[in-house]
């Protein structure tokens, strides 16, 4: 069996609190950003759908970079955090589940898109008939309706932000406790000259992790998808 | 008796669409050929088309006025709608699509009144099922009956019959006339055959090209008419 040291159980645990936290925050937002892009039309639209896929192509020392300087404690919105507010992002756990989470924002955002272009707007018009107002069109018929889109979006966020290692790396260090993810912890083992057998160990449970999310998720899009085809 | 006045403009791509006329029903029907702007004309009348220009009301409520920025939206106008498709909600049962109007209005359960509409619409046996697993007639009847349970001011069906083979047409039908004849909801009845509309209405609006071209009773749907859609 699996004998895992209580370091290893704590990059865990760490990695999976990161994850779900980057998930839970990013997915109102990659909902209401991607219900803008699929619905509205406005100026810099171009811009902002720009903006939201550029971690995806932009290497990723840059992003955590570029969040250092402006999250850090002396960067422009670091500063206005800690002192309004009393946040501070860098080299803390926050700040991983902030690079995290925008790491892996286009890829939530995607899906969710694309269902809510899927979506048959007469079927919204038939509920405003019914009395539906705007908020309640959308949690009531839009919203249901772009669920497998919703659940594919969230998995692909969760598994990337389980996994994201350089702007994390980057931005908030690799600190065993408040920064040292799964991978953060397996690069390190592998830099060190007996670590073989503990990077092994965590590589067994990224794999079992990332599998789980992923059956997890084909069998909720599944079900999602056949409710709606009315079954 | 509820009277319908409609004073509506709107362009729609080539078709300048100009309707005036004043209907206490309590069934009017709409004819006319494809393209003369029917649908166009029953979604403003619902609110889910904004009219350029003009006045509509029901009774004394006005819903719309451009002079008088008055434009009620539509969730808030209280009209049926039972469209061509049906447009039921793909992802509920039966039974809450039916309910989905109380739902909306935060309206207590009224079991009499739901008991009463899934029996004239002889629904009863599909409360339980997803709409993809109805066939075209069995959708159009829970279309009526949730439109139905909103307890609407007046109802509009946009050619209810239109997207339905012969046999079905004729399955529908029985339930339409029941329904004029057992509610005393005004309705407006959008089709482009004529026979269908002699059966069911009692006023008769003919638009052409965007404009009413004739008014009256169902004698004016000649013999012509019958065979110029059917």
């Amino acid at each position: 069996m699996l004998e895992l040291t209580p370091e290893e159980w704590t990059a865990i645990r760490l990695s999976l609190r990161i994850a779900l936290v980057a998930t839970a925050v990013a997915l109102p937002l990659g909902i209401g950003v991607a219900w803008l892009l699929a619905r509205k039309t406005f100026p810099g639209k171009a811009l902002l759908d720009g903006l939201i896929v550029l971690p995806l192509v932009l290497p990723p020392v840059v992003t955590g970079y570029l969040l250092l300087i402006s999250f850090g404690r002396r960067g422009p919105v670091g500063s206005f955090l800690y002192e309004t507010f009393g946040i501070v992002f860098s080299f803390r756990w926050t700040g991983a589940a902030l690079a995290c989470g925008i790491m892996a924002f286009p890829l939530l955002v995607r899906p969710i898109r694309i269902s809510f272009e899927a979506i048959d707007r007469k079927l919204e018009d038939a509920a405003a008939t019914l009395g539906a107002s705007t908020f309640w069109r959308f949690t009531t018929v839009t919203l249901p309706l772009a669920m497998p889109g919703i659940i594919a979006g969230t998995l692909l966020c969760f598994a990337k932000a389980l996994g994201e290692f350089g702007a994390t790396i980057t931005f908030v260090s690799n600190i065993p406790g408040e920064t040292q993810t799964i991978s953060a912890a397996i690069y390190t083992y592998t830099q060190t000259p007996s670590g073989d057998a503990a990077a092994l160990r965590l590589v067994i449970v990224a794999i079992v992790i990332a599998m789980a999310a992923l059956l997890a998720s084909e069998f909720f899009a599944r079900r999602a998808a056949r409710r709606l085809h009315g079954e | 008796m509820t009277v319908l006045s409609v004073d509506l403009c709107k362009p729609v791509g080539e078709l300048d669409l100009r309707v005036t006329f004043e209907s206490d029903g309590p069934v009017t029907g709409l004819f006319g050929p494809s393209g003369s702007g029917k649908t166009t004309l029953v979604n403003m009348i619902a609110g889910l088309v904004r009219p350029q220009s003009g006045r509509l009301a029901l009774d004394e409520q006005v819903l719309f006025d451009a002079a008088r920025q008055i434009d009620v939206p539509a969730h808030r106008r209280r009209i049926g709608y039972v469209f061509q498709e049906g447009r039921l909600f793909p992802h509920m049962t039966v039974r809450k699509n039916l309910d989905y109007g109380r739902w909306m209005a935060g309206l207590p359960h009224d079991h009499a009144e739901f008991a009463r509409i899934v029996a004239m619409l002889d629904i009863a046996p599909l409360l339980s099922r997803r709409p993809g697993k109805l066939s075209g007639g069995e959708r159009q009847r829970v279309a009526i009956g949730r439109a139905l349970m909103l307890r609407p001011r007046l109802l509009l069906l946009d050619e209810p019959l239109a997207s339905l083979d012969p046999a079905r047409k004729s399955e529908i039908m029985p339930y339409l006339l029941r329904l004029r004849d057992e509610t005393r909801i005004p309705m407006v009845y959008v089709s482009h055959y004529a026979r269908e509309l002699k059966r069911i209405a009692n006023v008769i609006v003919r638009l052409d090209a965007g404009r009413v071209s004739a008014i009256g009773g169902p004698d004016i749907l000649s013999k012509t008419d019958e065979v110029a859609f059917a």
